[in-house]
């Protein structure tokens, strides 16, 4: 007992699905008689998932029979949708991945949809690509300059001799959880990549050996001495138009080290790499907390200690990556399911619950005619993310409850372009009103 | 009156006599010889153009607050003839509580010395100096075998203590009334019931706005935020002590917090604080004490586990290791009821030319003592400004906790203080959970005894201690576990 709050999962009750349970005989044909109860199948046994599909009372069928929601490894889905088996999904029926969710988790296919990206804004003459004197984006800057090896390997070189005293980062494309990635700061070190480039042949080169290389930041910001980074789990309900939302909750994973620039710590990964999956193997690895932070608890040191301005801008920017993040492409992946802590399995548990909110709501069989925004109440602990004025020149992000919704940012459009020569400022559709206009930066909240 | 006067004028000779060893005393000479070079400065009028200068310069200000700063930590009025003990305690009952349980520390760390063979105190080998000080910024990192160490007592023994405190003076009679205390704590102290705890709070009344509750996103922020920050900002602005603690009443907002409490624990970092705290720093890599394992042992504990705080684990070594040296500490002790531990140097024992305190700032950890700081690292990060205001806060506020007196902000009135409310208002529940054995004050205790650090999350403890600092009061802590159990 005692005071501290611990998110506790609140029980969801599927109100006004009006569906009511049926005598059913026990053959598989009649499951279907249990009209209202979507039918689920996961290939992935982790309890945070199993729970949320069975407090809502759904019915879980195999990939054989009628399913309406499946949530599928990444495996699966390349499979399922794989051009050999031209399997299309029905209308009553939802995935928990788009397709082509690779476009945004492999680093290589990331960086290339990127740079198209900025440049297909350039051609249209978008404001959004703006540039400043120096040639670098004022908006669209948040990518580090990266190369992909062997490809680029050439210019990579170039590059890398501007400045021979910087440090990059290597990571390969395929792999996640930190595995496999190292820093230099020597072209001998990655001499490999350039024998491939020249000698080997388009067909020896398999896609496991591809890598991104970025320069390294390696002044990034401290928290207690120690380097930190961000997981935020974001929803794409819809692509067209794009809907999606961020869940409140997301967190900081520490090093268990202190940072330090110093080049003979390169090769400690313990000081440069937050991935849980390395920290966990550190001596200093604790597993009560696990090294990890609420987003929240970011939120109040850094108003505390910088202030509310920068603290507001910093979400707003991170915000803004996250939607053009979207927009250069089409698609999510697979977040990790394993909970490392007692904190970490409520916060997933409450993840997939507001996620399945949001995604079937109020437990209706899925319909891909389905085209309204979901109300207020079940986004749970995620917001819209919306930037009214996207398309605003000069506009930057200004979310503070926003989320974007493609819908509501055009249906925006038609009172700004009216407003706007009347000189108002505007807001986005309930809520709070904010500065439009020229400015570059607007407040958070 | 004329005793009112002469009180008055009593506690000003006092104050004075304080501010006038202070480097604000010297900085105000300083800037009045250097105004005389001003051409509004006349010989006629001296006095009064100097007094006008320093109040358009902004120094008058830095008196006040060092006056006002001063009063709030003044011990209440007593009578001139009282003897210094009056000022620390003036119940004898709780003195002599108070001593035996110092005796029991003392005893209990003497044993662990002995058993362990580590002495108080030693200087570090040079090679072990050199590598604590590259290590000074991840102390954190360092896994000293501290098995063997336990902590000194933890709140709980020291509730045992409290419990059985009674005055003998008090007779309480063999027949339960409707005016029996049904509490751990036998003691009859005076606290305030709830017209007066509103009285005495009433800028916390449901009518005034507050942080934590009317800024929620619910709220339109033109309600009452964004006038009360305004308002912050232009207290923050002015430099008045004063005016922040009144207006710290009603919480503050995260990005001024830092400063208001600054303000109103009138710290400003100087050259000088910070070449005190490097002198500290020294005098940790120079000598090793074993109240610096005890320290070591009660962040791993505590901080290091906890998902607010573990981050600031490397910290909490460097604030607390200095703390322990710091003697200006002792200072505290004039008004604490508790005495410094003494210690003699070796083959010494009982000369009083051989005295020393031990530890030097004559505090002894004891389980959760980290606590106190942890909270603190979320709005400080620069260490010696950490250590300024971790150090106020503990000769202001933290040490009422720990030491047994009749203070209203002391622990024993806070018990019962939060007994009293509990019986008085919620009598079904209090008697109920009697009866099953588990007297609230036991799951509460721990809870005031640390301030509620580690047991709220991190920004409902920083809006706790708005009010702590308000208030010049920790009677909150009461309310607030009341609060809890409501």
């Amino acid at each position: 007992m005692g005071p501290r709050h611990c998110p506790s999962p609140c029980p969801h009750h599927s109100k006004g699905s009006g569906s009511e349970w049926e005598e059913v005989t026990g053959r598989p044909s009649d499951v279907r008689i249990m009209a209202g109860k979507v039918k689920w199948v996961t290939d992935i046994e982790k309890s945070v998932l199993i729970n949320n599909f069975e407090k809502r009372g759904w019915v879980q069928v195999t990939e054989n029979e009628d399913w309406n929601f499946y949530w599928m490894t990444v495996q699966t889905i390349r499979n399922v949708f794989s051009v050999e088996t031209g399997y299309r999904l029905s209308d009553d029926q939802i995935v928990n991945h788009f397709p082509n969710h690779y476009e945004l988790t492999r680093k290589d296919l990331m960086v290339k949809n990127i740079k198209r990206y900025r440049k297909e804004l350039e051609k249209e003459g978008s404001p959004l690509a703006e540039k400043d004197e120096n040639g670098k984006y004022l908006y669209l800057d948040f990518v580090p300059v990266t190369y992909m090896l062997p490809a680029d390997y050439n210019l990579f070189v170039e590059e890398f001799r501007k400045s021979p005293s910087s440090t990059w980062i290597m990571k390969p494309c395929g792999k996640a959880q930190g595995k496999g990635i190292f820093l230099i700061n020597k072209l001998s070190q990655i001499k490999k990549w350039s024998r491939d480039s020249k000698t080997s042949s388009f067909v020896t080169q398999s896609t496991k050996e591809a890598y991104v290389i970025s320069l390294y930041i390696n002044n990034p910001l401290l928290i207690g001495g120690r380097k930190f980074d961000l997981r935020l789990y974001v929803l794409v309900s819809t692509y067209r138009p794009l809907r999606c939302y961020m869940y409140k909750l997301g967190f900081c994973r520490f090093c268990t080290v202190k940072y330090t620039p110093s080049t003979s710590e390169l090769d400690n990964m313990f000081v440069h790499l937050t991935n849980v999956a390395i920290q966990k193997h550190g001596e200093d690895y604790n597993h009560i907390h696990g090294g990890k932070w609420t987003v929240n608890n970011l939120r109040l040191y850094l108003e505390s200690t910088r202030g509310k301005e920068v603290t507001g801008k910093l979400f707003d920017e991170i915000h803004w990556i996250v939607v053009q993040s979207l927009k250069a492409v089409a698609v999510n992946a697979s977040p990790s399911l394993t909970s490392s802590t007692a904190n970490d399995r409520i916060l997933k548990y409450n993840l997939i619950n507001d996620t399945l909110n949001i995604a079937v709501p109020n437990g209706e069989i899925p319909d891909c005619k389905w085209n309204k925004s979901p109300p207020k109440e079940v986004l749970g602990n995620y917001e819209i993310l919306s930037c009214a004025f996207l398309h605003r020149p000069g506009a930057r992000m200004l979310m503070e409850r926003g989320g974007y919704d493609e819908e509501l940012a055009q249906g925006d459009g038609a009172d700004r372009e009216l407003r706007s020569r009347q000189g108002q400022s505007l807001g986005p559709r309930g809520g709070r009103s904010r500065d439009s206009g020229r400015t570059v930066l607007t407040t958070w909240k | 009156m004329l005793q009112e006067e002469s009180d008055l004028s009593l506690v000003i000779a006092q104050i004075v006599q304080k501010l006038k060893g202070s480097n604000l005393y010297a900085q105000l000479e300083r800037q009045a010889w250097a105004s005389l070079q001003r051409p509004e400065i006349k010989l006629e009028s001296l006095k009064e153009d100097i007094k006008e200068f320093f109040k358009i310069s902004g120094w008058e200000k830095k008196l006040q607050n060092a006056v006002y700063s001063e009063l709030s930590v003044f011990p209440l009025p007593s009578h001139p003839a009282a003897p210094p003990e009056h000022l620390k305690e003036p119940l004898v009952y709780m003195r002599k509580a108070q001593g035996s349980w110092e005796k029991r520390i003392l005893k209990s760390l003497n044993s662990m010395c002995t058993e362990l063979s580590i002495p108080l105190a030693r200087k570090r080998p040079v090679g072990e100096q050199k590598e604590l000080l590259n290590k000074w910024n991840e102390m954190g990192t360092d896994e000293p075998d501290l098995s063997l160490f336990r902590p000194v007592y933890a709140p709980k023994d020291f509730l045992e203590v409290l419990i059985n405190l009674r005055n003998p003076n008090y007779e309480n009679g063999d027949s339960l009334s409707f005016r029996t205390h049904l509490g751990l704590i036998q003691v009859p102290l005076k606290v305030k019931d709830i017209p007066e705890l509103k009285e005495f709070f009433v800028e916390l009344g449901l009518t005034t706005g507050q942080l934590g509750i009317d800024d929620s996103t619910q709220v339109p922020p033109e309600l009452f935020e964004n006038e009360h920050v305004r308002i912050g900002q232009k207290v923050l602005a002015e430099q008045d002590s004063a005016a922040a603690q009144q207006y710290i009443r009603q919480g503050s907002p995260t990005a001024l917090r830092a400063e208001l409490w600054a303000l109103i624990l009138n710290i400003s970092s100087q050259p000088e604080d910070i070449l005190y705290y490097e002198q500290l720093k020294t005098n940790v890599i120079q000598h090793d004490l074993l109240v610096d394992s005890l320290i070591y042992k009660d962040v791993k504990l505590t901080a290091s586990n906890d998902d607010y705080y573990f981050v600031f684990e490397d910290y909490l070594y460097q604030v607390l290791l200095c703390f322990s040296r710091d003697t200006s500490v002792l200072g505290h002790f004039a008004y604490n009821s508790a005495s410094p531990p003494r210690s003699y140097i070796r083959g010494k024992l009982g000369l009083e030319e051989y005295a020393v305190f031990y530890p030097p700032n004559g505090v002894i950890p004891f389980h959760g003592f980290s606590m106190y700081v942890a909270p603190l690292c979320f709005l400080y990060h620069e260490p010696s400004k950490l250590y300024q205001i971790f150090r106020e806060m503990y000769v202001r506020f933290f040490f009422r906790l720990h030491s047994i007196s009749s203070h209203p902000s002391g622990i024993v009135s806070l018990c019962l203080l939060f007994e009293t409310l509990l019986q008085t208002y919620l009598p079904q529940l209090f008697y109920h959970l009697r009866e099953i054995g588990a007297q609230p004050l036991r799951i509460s205790f721990k809870w005031m005894v640390r301030a509620f650090s580690g047991y709220l999350a991190t920004d409902q403890l920083l809006l706790l201690w708005d009010r702590i600092l308000g208030y010049n009061s920790l009677e909150i802590l009461a309310a607030r576990a009341y609060c809890q159990l409501l």
